[in-house]
């Protein structure tokens, strides 16, 4: 199976779990976010169940520097707590209570024909793209401009 | 807090929790990368020699999942209460704040949890909190 190959298939099994999960519903996701109101605790079991699984395949893959098709293991390694990562994870809770979609769901909802999940995924793409100019200019410019 | 029984659904949800870890432990075991959704799309936006089909890949596969699934059975329920402008904002929201905070659901919510990253513990913490925030402000104090 190729590198690319692999990659489709992942996300195409991470899609299918979102449907079966009913994670691909906003309205689903904003009844376990309304805790004042009559909630729906599914989402914590779906985190559960993709916490217990994938807990299993980190600690598989901790031990090796290659993965089963002999490419390097590539995971994130910084551990700092910083401004930036909690600022930025409010922002994005903030955006998803307002619509109950994140990007996964976003695009699952976008395959679906969903009118109005594709206008969330444009204005997500958007949003990147707000990121990236930010992100160019700071690294453009003097350095105390740099974040991190 | 009251506990919709009704529209509470354990079975389904660990199941489905299941499979997006399958997806999860898939993509670490083959591509040896953290599958999160906000980071492989967002790197598109950044697009570098070499970096793009297996985004593109991931992306795509995602988008299938409903086609496939649409040929065989009906699609369940989608059902989405905001209207278009509170849809933008939303997505504008969700596109710069998870480049910032490098990650969302999948990425630190399944992925950091599963690995027990302590960044990722802290941002799902945060992006929890935000969210219950967020909803109870437009639900219960907004709304009323």
């Amino acid at each position: 199976m190729s590198y690319t190959a692999a990659s489709f298939a992942a996300g195409f099994v991470f899609g299918l779990g979102l449907l079966v999960a009913g994670m691909a519903n906003p309205a689903k996701v904003l009844a376990f976010l309304d805790l004042a109101g009559a909630w729906d605790p599914s989402l914590a079991l779906v985190m559960a169940g993709a916490v217990a699984v994938g807990a299993v395949a980190f600690a598989f893959i901790k031990k090796r520097s290659h993965t089963l098709l002999g490419t390097p293991v590539l995971l994130p390694s910084p551990r700092r707590i910083d401004r930036r990562l909690i600022l930025g994870s409010l922002v994005f809770g903030v955006g998803w209570g307002l619509a109950g979609i994140c990007p996964g769901p976003a695009l699952v909802m976008a395959g679906a024909g969903s009118a109005k999940g594709l206008a969330f995924l444009a204005a997500v793409i958007a949003g990147n793209g707000v990121f990236e100019f930010f992100e160019k200019r700071a690294a453009a410019g003097p350095a105390r401009m740099q974040s991190s | 807090m009251s506990i919709a029984w009704n529209a509470f659904t354990p079975a389904t949800a660990l199941i489905g929790g299941a499979i997006i870890g399958a997806a999860v432990a898939l993509f670490v075991v083959l591509n040896g990368r953290i599958a999160g959704v906000s980071g492989i799309l967002g790197g598109l936006a950044r697009p570098r020699a070499g970096d793009i089909s297996w985004r593109v890949a991931f992306v795509a596969g995602l988008v299938a999942a409903p086609l496939a699934w649409g040929l065989l059975a009906a699609l369940p329920e989608i059902r989405v209460d905001a209207g278009f402008p509170a849809l933008v904002a939303a997505g504008l929201l969700v596109g710069v704040g998870t480049r910032y905070g490098g990650g969302c659901t999948s990425g630190h919510g399944v992925c950091g949890v599963s690995r027990a990253s302590p960044r990722s513990i802290a941002a799902t913490v945060a992006f929890m909190a935000a969210g219950f925030a967020t909803v109870y402000i437009v639900r219960h104090l907004i709304a009323q």
